[in-house]
């Protein structure tokens, strides 16, 4: 039984690596560039949701709400200003801004809220769910992330797949130039991409503060690093593939911490990310790049 | 319909337009011909917006287009077959032309323009479901083509439609063009196929590194000695 919680939990860890995940690898399939200030815009979804639901006493709900909407306009803004201007730059700069964008990010939060953790409440108010007699426990929290998760990964795959918009993003992520033909305007269309992968990040921080109730300026820089891994893991690039990888990052990097070492997880967790980057580069769903001479 | 005066295009420090003017009359269809490099695509590619001119003016239906940004020029009746075709390799084929009427809102009409596009390429139509990446280079080019006509377009740039493509497809190509220019859209068309380009064309502009060198009526340049003998191999 002990298995199977930490299982669960695993589940549970993977599915906010993979909400997160899921905003890296929309932003790199279209833009093309790795935005590493995406797991601080988490960090800010958690300060906002820590803003409104405990020291403004909104309704955690809709605090979740607020803080989403926040980190929508926060991606917006920084694309704006920061990423936009770098278009057409060496991928290495636009890089370089993102880990600037980062640290600015990093150091505005601990300017405004200061060094010490706060202790978030989750916005999860129900009792744990009990199975076989009591000896399987699974946390509220754990439920519904793992549901937020899977919900909006449908969301986005039918998004994708079924709407004019989300054409749109593939003809962009394809070819910027023939979108643009086609009368896409694609700035818009890579703005639309950094507000729905920072609507995400929002959720996820609530919900990683949730399961983890402590917040300090650099919470999100960890989970951050770990769905990057994810998304390379899947596939980067592909929805799915974000999905997939957080999932098995989540129960690898919780399995280790029960069987093998709680210090080593860690180094477990990137030492997949090296062994995938050697045998098959392009993540498990990745597709095959062939290189045009 | 389109007026181009002096238009001067800069690649960095290289000048790779110089000082060009032509013009294309509604109805026609314009050739621009020239050897690989002289600027026939860079000249398409600045009318359609996706390369800002330094200096120059570009009138589109009485209206100087050179600020307007390149997305907005589509509903403006204003398409362009991109040189490599440029299709979306990774959708399927319904979702390539689907995306060519992006601007357009009447799904009735959108409609209609796909059952034309069917009938004038059935070979789509059998293949509507299939990822365009994995036709023919000619069902590539019709693609593109169909693309473009999907906009309902007055005025389409086509960049080397020709490119790549077997003998046979080659006069598929041109006969499209053809019709495509009688029912009513104007043509302005790049090739390095300087013959089958001039035998269809109105008027011909022909291009040598940057400068419009000769212009004319098709009919007289094609038996001009120094075109046949730099441009028709003969």
């Amino acid at each position: 039984m002990a298995f199977f919680s930490y299982l669960i939990s695993g589940l549970s860890l993977g599915a906010i690596y993979a909400i997160i995940a899921l905003g890296y690898t929309m932003v790199y399939g279209i833009a093309k560039m790795l935005n590493f200030a995406h797991g601080d815009v988490i960090m800010v979804g958690g300060y906002i949701a820590f803003t409104c639901s405990i020291s403004l006493g909104v309704n955690p709900y809709i605090a979740t709400i607020i803080s989403a909407l926040g980190c929508m306009v926060l991606g917006v803004l920084v694309e704006r200003i920061a990423y936009r201007p770098l278009r057409g730059a060496q991928s290495l700069s636009v890089l370089i801004t993102a880990i600037g964008v980062s640290y600015f990010l990093q150091n505005v939060a601990l300017l405004i809220f200061g060094a010490n953790t706060k202790s978030f409440t989750s916005i999860i108010n129900m009792p744990p769910l009990k199975l076989f007699n009591g000896e399987l426990t699974i946390t509220a929290e754990a439920i519904v992330t793992i549901i937020v998760c899977l919900v909006v990964m449908a969301l986005l795959t039918l998004f994708v797949n079924k709407t004019r918009l989300g054409w749109a993003m593939m003809a962009v992520s394809e070819d910027k130039g023939a979108a643009t033909l086609m009368g896409i305007n694609s700035n818009a269309t890579i703005g639309l991409t950094f507000a729905i992968g920072s609507f995400l990040a929002g959720i996820a921080g609530v919900l990683l503060c949730s399961s983890y109730p402590t917040l300090t300026p650099t919470t999100g820089a960890m989970p951050g690093i770990k769905a990057f891994v994810a998304a390379v893991l899947g596939g980067i690039g592909s929805i799915p593939g974000a999905c997939i990888g957080g999932f098995l990052l989540g129960i690898l990097e919780n399995l280790s911490k029960a069987y093998i070492s709680s210090q080593l997880s860690d180094a477990i967790v990137f030492s997949v990310l090296i062994i995938v980057l050697l045998i098959r580069p392009t993540g498990l769903m990745g597709k095959k790049q062939i290189e045009k001479v | 319909m389109l007026e181009v005066k002096n238009l001067n295009v800069y690649y960095g420090m290289i000048h790779a337009i110089k000082d060009v003017s032509f013009s294309v009359k509604k109805g026609e269809i314009v050739s621009l011909i020239g050897a690989n490099g002289a600027g026939k695509t860079t000249i398409l590619q600045t009318v359609s917006g996706l390369i800002k001119p330094k200096s120059g003016e570009i009138i589109y239906n009485g209206e100087n287009i050179v600020k307007i940004s390149g997305h907005k020029l589509v509903s403006k009746g204003l398409a362009h077959v991109p040189e490599g075709r440029r299709i979306f390799a990774e959708l399927s084929v319904i979702q390539n032309l689907k995306l060519g009427a992006y601007t357009r809102r009447s799904n009735f009409e959108i409609d209609e323009t796909l059952k034309n596009i069917f009938n004038k390429f059935p070979r789509l139509a059998e293949r509507k479901n299939q990822l365009a990446g994995t036709l023919s280079g000619g069902e590539q080019q019709m693609l593109a083509m169909g693309r473009a006509l999907m906009s309902h377009p007055s005025l389409i740039l086509m960049d080397e439609p020709s490119m790549g493509l077997s003998p046979i497809y080659v006069n598929k190509i041109f006969e499209i063009i053809k019709e495509i220019n009688n029912d009513g859209t104007t043509i302005l068309l790049v090739e390095q196929n300087a013959k089958k380009a001039m035998s269809i064309a109105d008027k011909v502009y022909v291009l040598e590194t940057g400068n419009i060198v000769r212009s004319g009526n098709a009919s007289e340049l094609i038996n001009d000695e120094a075109i046949k003998k730099a441009y028709l191999g003969e």
